[in-house]
């Protein structure tokens, strides 16, 4: 690792905390964010010369305090600029400092800072702009390339948010613990947002995008640092490591979707289930179960599967009705659905899934789980027009090229064995 | 004199490396380890698993508590170590030193051990 990587991993690590503690101190977003984009320049200038200071957030809270109220005395009166050592020389003052921000209160300050930017009023594009921008530093180029939108859209969702959020007034004191909670799970929401958009791409060409995948677990790891005794957050990094796992099996090598059932596990990111399964452990000690840990259990049960033979189908279905009663949503029921179709067999599976139809009719996982279900049955042309429908609504060329070979495949059987005979083979 | 290498580092940056850059650190490191067993020095090594899978029982209270999270909260977190066998602490100061530019920041404590179980070999 170069000397610049180190410096970069640094700033990074750095960055929430930094800018935690600067909106507290100046209670303005903006003012905070450019005293730590000029505290991390000062960085990069500083560090390879004089070494890396022993606590890199504590320096840039300092610099970036220290710029900033220069630059307002500046404005405020056309004093000579204060010469370079004053305001790099914060050694002494940095040990102080230090105290301050190890108080227990910067817990809240991140969340505060974190909850900032998932407010429950903003919508769901926005939260993922602004916590990308704000919390991750990423540049309004990056995001714009991660979503395959303009950078002037990026700009503007960012700009429309921090004015929403401005107008919210979130409260700068202490949250009591309900308040806390309510934070907590909204930010935790917003991750899983994150992860989701990385796992599965809303649109365009990549259908996996893993550093926005990386990014939501970098924060769900600092989320569970703060906050180590909470089983449900302890379930979100477990959940979100475990899926995360099977990333290098889930494309082949021309970015075509591989199903579960096809996946080469020994592909699958061992170190990572192992964490995950770890804080699954931790997690269900508490027996304060939650819509995380029964994800993180269902995510875990394929995880512990050494061939997709031996899946647990009925203790998924379990799960997933746990999950149902948690937090019923017709997306919920259809996964269900698929362990059924395992479990007891495709007609329950159908039978389940048919009252969906209505609230999932722009949803392609629904066109394409009843496509396979029918196909199961031998309904091969009610199987197709599935198959269309899901075609219609695929949100990446790789969704879209999965379930034209199914159909292609189809076609084929047909030609081969002339239409109206039963697909055994295809079983 | 047997020692251990207690590796401490900050868990926030060692979180933020990339994949490339985790993996580049673990192949430099290979490189040192390789050296050390050809030379029959290096005993069991070990990298934790991050402080958030950690729990932590505490025997000053009765029943013990059990906690989640690592024993203490500090900067930096022990991440690993290493058991070596040198003749010095000069020897062992070396070591450290070569295993310290494959993975710069932190800190190696270099810590004389008082009693060696083997174990089993594999856990």
């Amino acid at each position: 690792m170069t000397d610049l990587d180190w410096i970069d991993a640094s700033l990074t690590a750095a960055r929430p905390r930094a800018l935690a503690a600067l909106v507290r101190y100046f209670r303005d977003l903006d003012a905070a964010e450019e005293a730590v984009q000029n505290a991390c320049l000062r960085a990069l200038k500083s560090w390879p010369e004089n070494g890396p200071p022993r606590d890199p957030a504590a320096w840039l809270i300092l610099v970036g305090r220290n710029l900033a109220v220069d630059t307002l005395r500046r404005q405020a009166r056309q004093v000579p600029l204060p010469a370079e050592e004053i305001i790099s020389d914060v050694e002494d003052a940095e040990a102080a400092l230090v105290e301050r921000v190890d108080d227990a209160h910067y817990r809240d300050d991140i969340l505060r800072l974190l909850f900032v930017c998932c407010h429950p009023e903003l919508p769901a594009t926005q939260q993922i702009a602004l916590a990308l921008r704000v919390i991750s530093g990423l540049t309004v180029k990056e995001i714009a390339r991660a979503f395959l939108v303009s950078e002037s859209a990026v700009e503007q969702r960012i700009t429309r948010a921090k004015r929403r959020v401005a107008e919210a007034r979130v409260p700068y004191e202490a949250p009591g613990p309900v308040e806390r909670a309510e934070r907590l799970a909204a930010v935790a929401a917003v991750i899983y947002l994150i992860f989701n958009e990385g796992y599965s791409a809303s649109g365009g060409e990549a259908h996996v995008r893993a550093p926005l995948c990386e990014e939501a677990i970098r924060l769900a790891r600092l989320l569970l640092r703060l906050f180590a005794t909470e089983p449900e957050i302890m379930g979100l990094v477990a959940m979100l490591l475990l899926q995360h796992a099977r990333t290098a099996a889930r494309l082949d090598a021309d970015g075509a979707i591989i199903l579960l059932e096809d996946q080469d596990r020994s592909r699958w990111d061992r170190a990572m289930i192992a964490e995950g399964l770890a804080l699954l452990d931790k997690a269900m000690r508490h027996r304060r179960p939650g819509p995380y840990q029964v994800q993180a259990a269902i995510a875990a049960l394929h995880a512990r599967a050494a061939r997709f033979e031996d899946t647990d189908w009925s203790e998924i279905d379990a799960l997933y009705a746990t999950l149902e009663r948690m937090q019923p949503s017709p997306v919920v029921t259809l996964n269900r659905a698929v362990a059924v179709s395992k479990a007891k067999g495709a007609a329950p599976a159908l039978e389940m899934i048919e009252p969906l139809a209505p609230q999932l009719s722009g949803y392609f996982y629904y066109f394409g789980v009843k496509g396979a279900l029918l196909l199961q049955l031998g309904r091969r042309e009610e199987a197709r027009i599935a198959f269309d429908h899901a075609i219609a609504c695929a949100n990446t060329i790789a969704e879209a090229a999965h379930i034209r070979m199914q159909i292609d495949r189809l076609i084929k059987d047909d030609k081969a064995a002339g239409a109206g005979t039963t697909d055994r083979g295809l079983r | 004199m047997i020692y251990a290498l207690l590796c401490y580092h900050s868990e926030d940056i060692v979180c933020a490396w990339s994949k490339e850059e985790d993996a580049a650190v673990m192949a430099k490191l290979g490189v040192v380890q390789e050296r050390l067993t050809k030379a029959g020095k290096l005993g069991p090594v070990a990298r934790l698993m991050p402080t958030t899978a950690a729990t932590t029982l505490r025997k000053d209270h009765e029943p013990p508590l059990v906690i989640d999270g690592p024993f203490a909260e500090t900067k930096e977190q022990l991440l690993g170590f290493f058991i070596i066998d040198c003749t010095s602490l000069e020897e062992a100061i070396g070591i450290a030193r070569d295993l310290g530019d494959a993975n710069p920041g932190g800190a190696y404590e270099i810590r004389p051990v008082s009693m060696f179980w083997p174990g089993s070999g594999s856990p």
